[in-house]
């Protein structure tokens, strides 16, 4: 669904949540149509925890996260699932995924025939991120999408997220406040400090 | 003395089993595969024990073997579902509980242990209509819900958290799979023998998760290679007057060898 530019897709109000209990919270943000929103703190504040909530893979203890109608979510947790021997391709995996779009960034679209298990870390996160964008999800949820990837890898990563995307938003939690930066339009400082809350 | 296609193979009798086997020389590598994908092919194994215990038990109380392998078979593949018994373990202690169970029913009925041997064994000669029933009936269901099981099985492979996070349900999948694995495994079971059908499940996507170039490639390669295995082994298991089973594991597996041998230099790049 095309969003118009602005549109609220997600309200998180005062959200705590945890697993068996609370880890992180109370936390409030919006994330609107367009935009890329990062979510910054020291590891093991529970930045994570945020996104497993917004995913349906945490509890919420209180507070509320609402959705816009209609709203299609991509998510991808910290590392990609990898295995010893993966005899799929490129295209396949973006198959996969449900990928709408067809314009890979060259460097992508140059080892689409591949099969993944062929591919170094760096190239495979990459690929597999852009899976995640190129489809027609409203909100794409990337947890430390940096993690293992070189500096090269990294600048790479941020042309992917800054390419437009029809109204689509992006929310990234990462520990690297150089990187938020970079690809950002707001950054949202998560604290370990649940008497303090969390500003913005 | 060795002939290439044995005058037994040309039999009328024979072409009920041979039929019935090569059905299920090409299903149970798709089958593989997508085992193999989701790191479930031990699971096989432990199914294919329980489909030999639930067929022990089914005849004991008059069902044909193949009816009661593949009842049992889909009760424990329901129940794997809904466990979400997933990993070495859960999958050691399906092999473990099925084993125990198909030696005690077999030590403990008239005919079970002659029969437990049989299922261990293999009887594909024997097969006839109904086994062939069963294998059309699996095959028909596999045409059918492959195309919709397919992309949601890679899907939730490299992309897990994306049905959760659109509060999609999983378990349809899930069981379906599960459902088809258990079913052919117990045709299977009864018909080619518990290592034979784990070793259509097993080898033919080891091979071609080593050689092919794509996923459309490695189940064409998976379908050809179980396809091939087996006909082989029907003829040299005729020709040489040997057990079904045994030449089919020996010919798959001695297949492996060359394609371990032969990928050597494609392993991974990272």
């Amino acid at each position: 669904m095309t969003r118009a530019p602005g549109e609220t897709l997600l309200r998180v109000s005062g959200l705590t949540a945890g697993y068996a209990r609370p880890v992180i919270g109370p936390l409030s943000f919006e994330v609107r149509a367009g935009e890329v929103l990062g979510l910054w703190g020291r590891n093991g504040c529970g930045k994570s925890t945020i996104l497993k909530a917004i995913g349906n893979a945490a509890r919420v203890f209180a507070g509320r996260i609402e959705q816009a109608p209609g709203l299609t979510l991509a998510y991808l947790e910290q590392q990609p699932a990898r295995f010893p021997r993966m005899p799929v391709t490129g295209h396949e995996l973006l198959r996969s995924a449900g990928a709408a779009r067809t314009d890979a960034p060259p460097a992508l679209a140059a080892i689409l025939h591949r099969r993944l298990d062929r591919l170094s870390g760096g190239q495979y996160q990459l690929l597999w991120v852009w899976s995640a964008l190129a489809t027609a999800a409203d909100l794409v949820l990337l947890d430390e999408p940096t993690n293992n990837l070189d500096p090269d890898a990294e600048a790479r990563l941020v042309d992917l997220i800054v390419r437009p995307g029809d109204g689509r938003a992006v929310l990234l939690v990462s520990h690297e406040r150089r990187f938020l930066e970079s690809v950002c339009s707001r950054i949202v400082e998560v604290s370990v400090d649940r008497e303090s809350g969390c500003s913005s | 003395m060795f002939e290439l296609i044995p005058d037994l193979a040309l039999d009328p009798l024979f072409r009920l089993p041979f039929v019935t086997g090569l059905l299920l020389a090409g299903l149970l590598p798709v089958l593989g595969a997508l085992l193999t994908l989701r790191q479930e092919w031990l699971a096989a194994l432990g199914l294919a024990h329980l489909a030999a215990a639930s067929a022990l038990i089914g005849l004991a109380a008059g069902l044909p073997a193949v009816v009661g392998g593949t009842l049992g078979a889909l009760v424990a593949g329901a129940v794997k579902t809904l466990l979400r018994a997933r990993g070495n373990a859960a999958y050691a202690f399906m092999i473990l509980i099925g084993w125990s169970a198909l030696l005690l029913v077999a030590a403990n009925s008239a005919v079970g242990d002659s029969l437990g041997h049989a299922l261990i064994d293999g009887q594909l000669y024997f097969a006839g209509t109904t086994e062939l029933l069963m294998s059309s009936l699996l095959v028909a269901s596999a045409i059918r819900l492959l195309p919709w099981l397919m992309p949601l099985i890679l899907r939730a492979t490299f992309f897990p958290r994306f049905e959760t996070a659109n509060r999609r349900p999983t378990w349809h999948w899930r069981l379906g799979l599960d459902l088809l694995t258990a079913a052919s495994l117990a045709v299977a079971t009864a018909t080619l023998g518990l290592m034979g059908a784990f070793a259509l499940i097993f080898v033919p996507a080891w091979i071609a998760f080593r050689l092919a170039p794509s996923w459309r490639w490695t189940l064409i390669l998976a379908i050809l290679i179980g396809g091939v295995g087996y006909l082989a082994a029907f003829m040299t298991a005729l020709a040489l007057d040997q057990p079904f089973g045994p030449v089919l594991v020996a010919l798959l597996v001695a297949g492996a060898g060359l394609a371990a041998f032969s990928g050597a230099g494609t392993s991974s790049a990272t």
